[in-house]
């Protein structure tokens, strides 16, 4: 699978300078406004048929791109277009489209299958609400069971007579149901057994052969992550901090964050060579300039007073560090992480 | 502790007891078989009690139940002041407490149940609205709310279920509600929308079957409650009137002669409890049942 | 002699006549200061088994065979000595630090209450928690004491309980699923700790996860089991470097890994089986790529290859 050109010119999915704020609303005369700033200033794009590898830990926002991508929540700012066209601001009938050329499979196999509903009407339900026939629908069923590797009969069965990989499938046959475009999988297998992730990633890597499906491939396991995907972004605190080719970028992350999550998730890394200093940082009081010179060895005045742009480093790899060239070399002094204020009034930790 | 073990030295091996671990939800079989034996009295009373309701006889007033002196067979729970069998009278109460319980359950339940799914799932204003008037109906004290209702509209089946219903909707509407805020969370909800499945259609075939569960419990503890709800309102003459009869309105009836003619007033009190006790047996089986089962 | 020893381990759930086994036949031991892991998927029994090691399994469970603590019969003690032994001598950190502190007190609160009933002086207490705190590389001792437990990160909750569960110097600790519900970087500072915690100390530690990662970075020894019982046991580096049974060989296999640039995975087919069908036969045979009639038949003994290298298959060793 090879990356492909992060221009967008002929992507499949873009999102541009994507921003998405959480708060109440301000009430008239209530003082200032308090936000979360779930997503901020994110672009990327995904050539059809490819996998786009979306990585980072509590907090750093991919299951809101997620959630965005899904159209179950509204960006603040920016546009997210697939195939050209902004999906928000869709007329009902677009809509109805979208919500046949692009569905999900989440993290959780438990609640992903309503427990009182027989299987196969479980995986009948997309092609239902498209307004598919029921004779359409009971010949679909057994076939899509089939695909993802269950027995034909199992559709006449309830979810809770099935294990946590199976009901997996059952959610992969519902996804693919309606012959979708784009599937946005939000953590897939992480809450399954280390045994059966094999065969539900398996699974997924051959229905994308087959079917020419693009995947927006959410998780925080790296080796996951990078046996899926093509190009992988890194997302840290909001904030898409590194993006590149997956072999490349996992091989030699430039980002002081990526570099941190490569080596804790190597198996032979000695333990404790990267320390950190502190933990995440506030998402209701953020810190100025880059948000990881709060955590970052390599931060300095310059990372408390500027936010580090995306930088292209050639080889279609963008890191979004001031220093990445230095920290490469070898050369960048450790001055530690910045806990500062932008002002330098109070030092918060 | 697990097993019953006795002091051994160590490097003794601990042998398991034979007996199998106790299951905590075990079927309550007597509160079932009374149960069953209420619906039946109140499905086919007036063909199996031995009497007319109000059949007087007063050459057989205030006799006693058969086993004690002065009592016989022909009447075997003995009878009131106007010689009215008490047997029959409490068949005959049965299938009025239970139709009034069964029914004002029902249609509460009916109007709770729609009213919490629909502020649940929609959210907002709607919710807010709703709970608002959720909270508004639980403050009103019951008995005088009856009370004034009976003054206003007057006694009878109708007005008595009308009463109950407006006592108890919110109750529902409660439960309901925070039910299906759970349920709205999971993700075969979320997906269900991804799916272009319509807000209706989601709320009818994904949130309220998932949120019946604690519904049919709360209904089946409700039924006892309910029958003490009409016992009371008859008790206090604003329930169900003569020639009717109900439990309470016997309890009513043998106040006067407590004193010296206890099963007037006795024999359907016990009948109260026995009833209440019963379904709500059923109902902590139920809840047990059902719970680990859907909430895993 | 080892400072833990189960024999013959078992444990049951369920109906005498069709009983799920959770634990069967496991014999082990762990030595001073060694840190094992404890690895398998869900229904391997591991959890199960961490319970026994300090006789806190349901009230259903049924129980035989025998565990030894520092020469003394866990199995078989009482309550009160149990609870003498549980907190001062082995102690336990659970799975999620964000249910195991309580939402209404204070840290300094839930620490003060720990420690006193440990023995410690009430005059004492505050300094040492902010002692215990400092061990545990928290910053702003004298701060978190006054903190709820809900102001702080997982991360911090965690170390927080490993304070709370190293205050006295066990010999043992006990650790299930410690990393699961945090941050990669975060389970990083755990480890970390844990290994300050046998240097400094000499504890040995029984870390139970799924997690081979975590396994390999900071175990000695390493323990896998299988629908309830052990099917290979030895030191890390030989098992992740020459596996020697099938499944786990195929665990292996089956995961990607960050270090090199494996395209392929290979997936074990079907799933772990029916706990209440178990019996005298291997309990991966369905599974396995290298199965014989006697697998179906004899549950295979332990095959010991090298220094407590154990492996329970009947094709121990033997290429695929």
């Amino acid at each position: 699978m090879t990356a492909a050109a992060q221009t967008g010119a002929d992507a499949f999915v873009r999102l541009r300078k994507v921003r998405k704020e959480f708060g109440p609303p301000r009430m008239l005369g209530f003082g200032s406004r308090r936000t979360v700033v779930a997503v901020e200033n994110v672009s990327f794009s995904i050539p059809a048929g490819s996998t786009f590898g979306l990585v980072g830990e509590s907090g750093s926002g991919k299951s809101t791109i997620a959630r965005l991508m899904l159209k179950l929540e509204q960006p603040t700012s920016g546009e997210v277009t697939v195939e050209g066209r902004d999906i928000f601001g869709q007329t009902a009938r677009e809509v109805k489209a979208y919500r046949r050329n692009v569905q999900a499979v989440l993290q959780d196999p438990y609640g992903a299958l309503s427990p009182r509903l027989r299987v196969r009407d479980i995986i009948g339900e997309p092609l239902a609400a498209q307004g598919a026939s029921r004779e359409l629908i009971s010949e679909e069923v057994p076939r899509l069971l089939e695909t993802v590797g269950l027995a034909r009969e199992a559709g006449e069965r309830y979810p809770h007579q099935f294990s946590g990989g199976q009901r997996q499938r059952i959610a992969i046959a519902r996804a693919l149901s309606v012959h979708p475009r784009l599937l946005v999988l939000d953590e897939p297998v992480s809450a399954l057994d280390v045994s059966i992730r094999a065969q539900i990633l398996i699974l997924l890597r051959s229905m994308q052969e087959r079917l020419g499906l693009t995947y927006l491939f959410i998780g925080h396991d790296l080796a996951i992550v990078k046996y899926m995907s093509a190009v992988v972004g890194v997302m840290y605190f909001g904030r898409m901090v590194e993006i590149g080719p997956a072999n490349e970028l996992l091989r030699r992350p430039l980002h002081p964050y990526t570099r941190r999550l490569v080596a804790v998730a190597s198996m032979t890394e000695p333990l404790g060579r990267h320390r950190l200093t502190d933990e995440l940082p506030n998402p209701l009081d953020p810190p100025s300039g880059c948000h990881f010179r709060m955590c970052c060895p390599y931060a300095t005045e310059r990372c408390v007073a500027q936010v580090p742009p995306l930088r292209d480093t050639g080889r279609q790899h963008h890191v979004a560090c001031h220093y990445f060239e230095d920290i490469e070399r070898g050369t960048k002094a450790e001055t530690g992480p910045q806990s500062m204020s932008a002002d330098a009034a109070t030092p918060s930790s | 502790m697990t097993a019953e073990v006795r002091a051994k030295p160590p490097g003794a091996t601990v042998r398991w007891p034979r007996w199998r671990a106790r299951g905590e939800a075990d079927f309550p079989v007597v509160a079932a078989i009374c149960c069953a034996l209420l619906a039946v009295a109140a499905l086919f009373g007036p063909l199996l009690a031995p009497y007319a309701k109000d059949a007087v006889d007063l050459s057989a007033s205030l006799s006693p139940p058969f086993w004690q002196a002065g009592g016989s067979t022909k009447h075997l729970l003995g009878t009131d002041q106007l010689g009215r069998d008490i047997l029959s009278r409490l068949i005959a109460g049965a299938r009025v407490s239970l139709a009034t319980a069964t029914a004002a359950v029902a249609i509460s339940g009916l109007f709770g149940v729609i009213a919490g799914l629909v502020a649940g799932y929609i959210g907002g204003v709607l919710e807010a609205v709703v709970m608002r008037l959720v909270d508004a109906f639980l403050s009103l004290p019951f008995i005088l709310l009856a009370l004034a209702l009976v003054a206003t509209l007057g006694s009878g089946f109708g007005n008595i279920i009308l009463v109950m219903v407006i006592a108890n909707w919110a109750r529902y509407a409660r439960l309901v509600r925070s039910e299906v805020i759970g349920i709205k969370q999971r993700d075969y909800v979320t997906l269900a929308r991804i799916a272009g499945v319509g807000p209706i259609r989601i709320m009818l075939r994904h949130v309220l079957p998932n949120a019946l569960n604690s519904v049919v419990v709360l209904a089946i503890l409700d039924v006892g409650r309910a029958i003490i709800l009409e016992s009371s309102l008859s008790f206090l003459g604003v329930g169900i009137q003569p020639p009717d009869v109900s439990w309470g309105l016997m309890l009513a009836d043998g106040r006067t002669f407590l004193g010296f003619a206890w099963w007037l007033t006795t024999l359907p009190g016990l009948a109260i409890v026995i009833a209440v006790l019963c379904f709500n047996s059923l109902g902590r089986w139920l809840r047990i049942r059902l719970d680990p089962r859907g909430q895993l | 002699m080892a400072l833990v020893e189960v024999r013959d381990l078992c444990v049951e759930f369920g109906s005498v006549e069709r009983p799920v086994q959770a634990v069967s036949h496991v014999d082990l031991t762990i030595e001073n200061g060694e840190i094992v892991g404890i690895a398998g998927e869900s229904g391997s029994g591991k959890t199960t088994l961490c319970a026994a090691l300090i006789h806190a399994l349901p009230r259903t469970a049924r129980v035989s065979g025998e565990v030894t603590f520092d020469n003394r019969s866990i199995l078989t003690m009482s309550p009160r000595e149990l609870r003498k032994l549980r907190g001062r001598e082995i102690s336990m950190i659970l799975q999620n630090p964000m249910t195991s502190l309580d939402p209404l007190f204070t840290i300094g609160n839930q620490m003060g209450e720990v420690l006193s009933a440990r023995g410690t002086a009430a005059r004492a207490l505050r300094a040492r928690e902010i002692e215990l705190l400092r061990s545990v590389h928290l910053t702003a001792p004298e701060a978190r004491l006054r903190q709820y437990p809900h102001e702080l990160s997982g991360g911090m909750r965690q170390r927080i309980l490993i304070a709370m569960a190293s205050a006295t110097a066990p010999k043992l600790l006990l650790a299930d699923e410690p990393t699961t519900a945090l941050d990669a970087t975060i389970q990083e500072e755990i480890l970390v700790l844990f290994r300050e915690i046998r240097d400094r100390f000499g504890t040995a530690i029984a870390i139970v996860t799924h997690d081979l990662g975590v396994i390999r970075r900071i175990c000695d020894r390493v323990i896998i089991m299988y629908a309830g019982r052990i099917v290979e046991e030895g030191p890390v580096e030989e098992i992740f470097g020459a596996p020697r049974h099938p499944y786990t060989r195929a665990l292996l296999a089956s995961i990607p890994v960050l270090d090199d640039d494996r395209v392929v995975i290979q997936a074990i087919p079907g799933q772990v089986p029916n706990l209440a069908e178990l019996g005298n036969f291997c309990p991966f045979a369905q599974r396995c790529p290298m199965v014989i009639d006697r697998c179906r038949g004899e549950s295979p003994p332990a095959n010991l290859s090298a220094a407590r290298h154990r492996t329970f298959c009947w094709r121990a060793g033997e290429a695929a």
